[in-house]
């Protein structure tokens, strides 16, 4: 097998957003047209735009080693870490029109750079930090074992660069929401068996701003330049908060609690149950349009549900293998 | 060709809310000559809320549900995103951890059931796509969609995470640029609209706790879709069908914009192009208009 190693070039477009939030009333875009080798990342075709072409063209950028988090920006609406991102994976994956964006468009300042006030106040807000008290004069040291070491679930090589907090539709539009960086903090901290901290935990299962307004869409999972997979932490949030008994008896959490419910009745979901179950009291505000969907013969009601064939299965399963209470 | 056979596993919504999905499935099915064998002792996969209670319990009753089409040697196709999602990651998470798999089989044995790995996992639309093949599809397009612009809506639990949903099919997705429901608008003669949010969260799974939440993104994706000129959408997924088409009051007040389009499960759209009627495809079902047929 040769070992040699071959450098290919070829022509991209480059659509690229400029603003300056003290001159501009309104974004733009400019092409620049560039040979772009294999060799290189995005950042190197950022520093060529304000090298070769515009010195006014501005970027965050420190350490070039996907350590420092500064040059996350968007590449067709794709969070990508600058310095990381070969330039060769995002012609693959997108062709050779390339459209160059800041995480945020509406917090934009200067071309990339975005002002990320929002981001560092919600990672402020879940006490990113360790609470514990420290004995000043150890007489030996404070080891944690490789297996709860393992527990934090490389939570901690998070770079808060801010790509999956950008990419997270919820962030956009729920502004009290954490977002999946703070809650990959909130659960880092959360996991450690050095904290003990008591308000954090609460702090992200609270309603609007919390874990359970995460619509579960994995954009963040698929943003990460770490591959940290935020999703997966807002699922262990969620699961501690009924492990350490502090889950709210609210719509949300009866929605994750019912389904065990309608399971072991039915096998298959009750829908109705399920709404019924979740809501209280509140299920008048969906009368409307459950009779609505009723005329259409989309509710089935509770006796007319087909349940699962062998449901004694099913029953004997959730009695033995249930871990949760609420 | 050798006759397709799968294992459906319907999930819920296919037998409740959606019946016109169990419908078309059936329909399609039968004119494209695949046999679905129903899994009729699956239960609900906890659609992405139930692990958020009780993890090893989702694994349990998910691993079950696999095992029914592992003992009759055949894939398991699901024609919900999430049922999709919770199932593949089900079986990840046991096909990588002996150990897991172990607790987990054990609590299987109880019923006298085993968790094998043998069966493949995959949604209706690769299943059509991958072993059916478009072009024959195309073949056997008897009308052609040839006048509609098609929005086509993918669903998260279809394209992300990537690495998992990758694993489950050949044709390869990028889910920043997912093309395999275009494809299949094209192999039924229609025209496909490009538009920003096709890739994007229809906000069913917070419908009961962030109202406001689900509503604006539904509103966005009916919204991105009239705005590229769409004469209707269509998406593999049932929960997105429920929000796209019967939550457009609370979309069209959410972002200060009336927006309505007619739905189409993409069984439904299959289904109109080889020749089946709408009764056939339960198109009585919508509430959003569907008076284009």
């Amino acid at each position: 097998m040769s070992t040699e190693h071959k450098i290919t070039t070829q022509q991209v477009n480059f659509k690229v957003f400029r603003f300056n939030a003290d001159e501009d009333y309104l974004p733009y875009y400019e092409d620049y047209n560039m040979e772009v080798t294999s060799e290189e990342v995005v950042l190197d075709i950022l520093n060529r735009i304000k090298w070769d072409h515009d010195g006014s063209f501005s970027y965050r950028r420190s350490c070039r080693h996907g350590i420092c988090g500064a040059c996350a920006i968007k590449v067709n609406g794709r969070s990508t870490l600058a310095c990381k991102e070969s330039m060769n994976d995002m012609v693959d994956l997108f062709g050779s029109e390339l459209v160059i964006e800041p995480l945020s468009k509406k917090r934009a300042i200067k071309d990339m750079i975005i002002d990320k006030a929002d981001f560092w106040e919600k990672h402020a807000a879940v006490t990113p930090y360790l609470v514990a008290d420290i004995d000043e004069t150890p007489e030996s040291e404070n080891l944690v074992s490789p297996e709860d070491a393992d527990k934090l679930d490389e939570a901690d090589l998070c770079i808060q660069c801010g790509a999956c907090h950008y990419a997270c539709p919820v962030v956009a539009i729920n502004e009290d929401f954490f977002g999946p960086a703070a809650f990959a903090a909130a659960y880092r901290f959360d996991a450690d068996v050095r904290d003990s901290a008591d308000s954090r935990l609460k702090d992200v299962n609270e309603e609007k701003q919390g874990v359970w307004d995460c619509v579960k869409c994995f954009e963040c999972a698929e943003a990460c330049p770490k591959d940290i997979n935020p999703i997966a932490k807002i699922t262990k949030l969620h699961q501690m908060a009924f492990q350490e008994g502090i889950a709210k008896n609210n719509v949300a959490v009866r929605h994750a609690v019912g389904f065990k419910n309608s399971i072991v009745k039915n096998g298959v979901l009750d829908e109705g149950g399920l709404v019924l179950y979740s809501e209280g009291p509140s299920i008048v505000k969906h009368i409307p349009v459950a009779l609505r969907m009723f005329s259409k013969g989309k509710i089935v009601p509770p006796w007319g549900i087909t349940k699962s064939d062998n449901l004694d299965e099913i029953k004997k399963l959730v009695k033995s293998s249930s871990t949760a209470k609420f | 060709m050798k006759k397709l056979k799968y294992a459906l596993f319907t999930g819920c919504t296919a037998k409740q809310s959606t019946p016109e999905q169990m419908m078309s499935t059936m329909a399609v099915a039968e004119k494209l000559g695949i046999e679905l064998v129903e899994l009729t002792e699956a239960s609900c996969c906890g659609a992405s809320h139930l692990q958020d209670y009780d993890e090893f319990l989702s694994l349990v009753l998910n691993a079950r549900n696999i095992a029914y089409a592992e003992k009759q040697g055949l894939t398991m196709v699901t024609i919900c995103n999430t049922c999709q999602l919770n199932t593949a990651m089900t079986k990840h998470k046991l096909d990588n951890d002996e150990a897991l798999k172990a607790k987990v089989n054990e609590k299987l044995a109880e019923v006298g059931l085993e968790y094998k790995g043998t069966s493949a996992i995959t949604h209706f639309l690769y299943a059509i796509i991958d072993d059916f093949g478009l072009d024959k599809i195309k073949e056997m397009v008897v009308t052609p969609l040839s006048q509609f612009n098609i929005a086509p809506f993918y669903g998260c639990h279809n394209i992300r995470p990537s690495e998992l949903q990758n694993e489950t099919h050949n044709s390869k997705e990028n889910p920043y640029n997912p093309t395999s429901l275009d494809d299949l608008i094209i192999a039924c003669g229609g025209k496909n609209v490009d538009y920003e949010e096709k890739n994007k969260c229809c906000g069913f799974h917070v419908e009961l706790q962030a109202p406001h939440t689900a509503a604006v993104l539904t509103g966005n994706a009916i919204a991105g879709a009239m705005d590229g000129n769409a004469d209707m959408m269509v998406t593999p997924c049932p929960l997105c069908h429920l929000k796209l088409d019967t939550q457009t009051a609370h979309a069209s007040e959410a972002i200060g914009r009336d927006v309505e389009l007619p739905v189409l499960h993409m069984q439904q759209m299959v289904g109109l192009a080889l020749g089946c009627t709408p009764a056939e495809l339960g198109l009585n079902h919508h509430l959003a208009k569907v008076d284009f047929v």
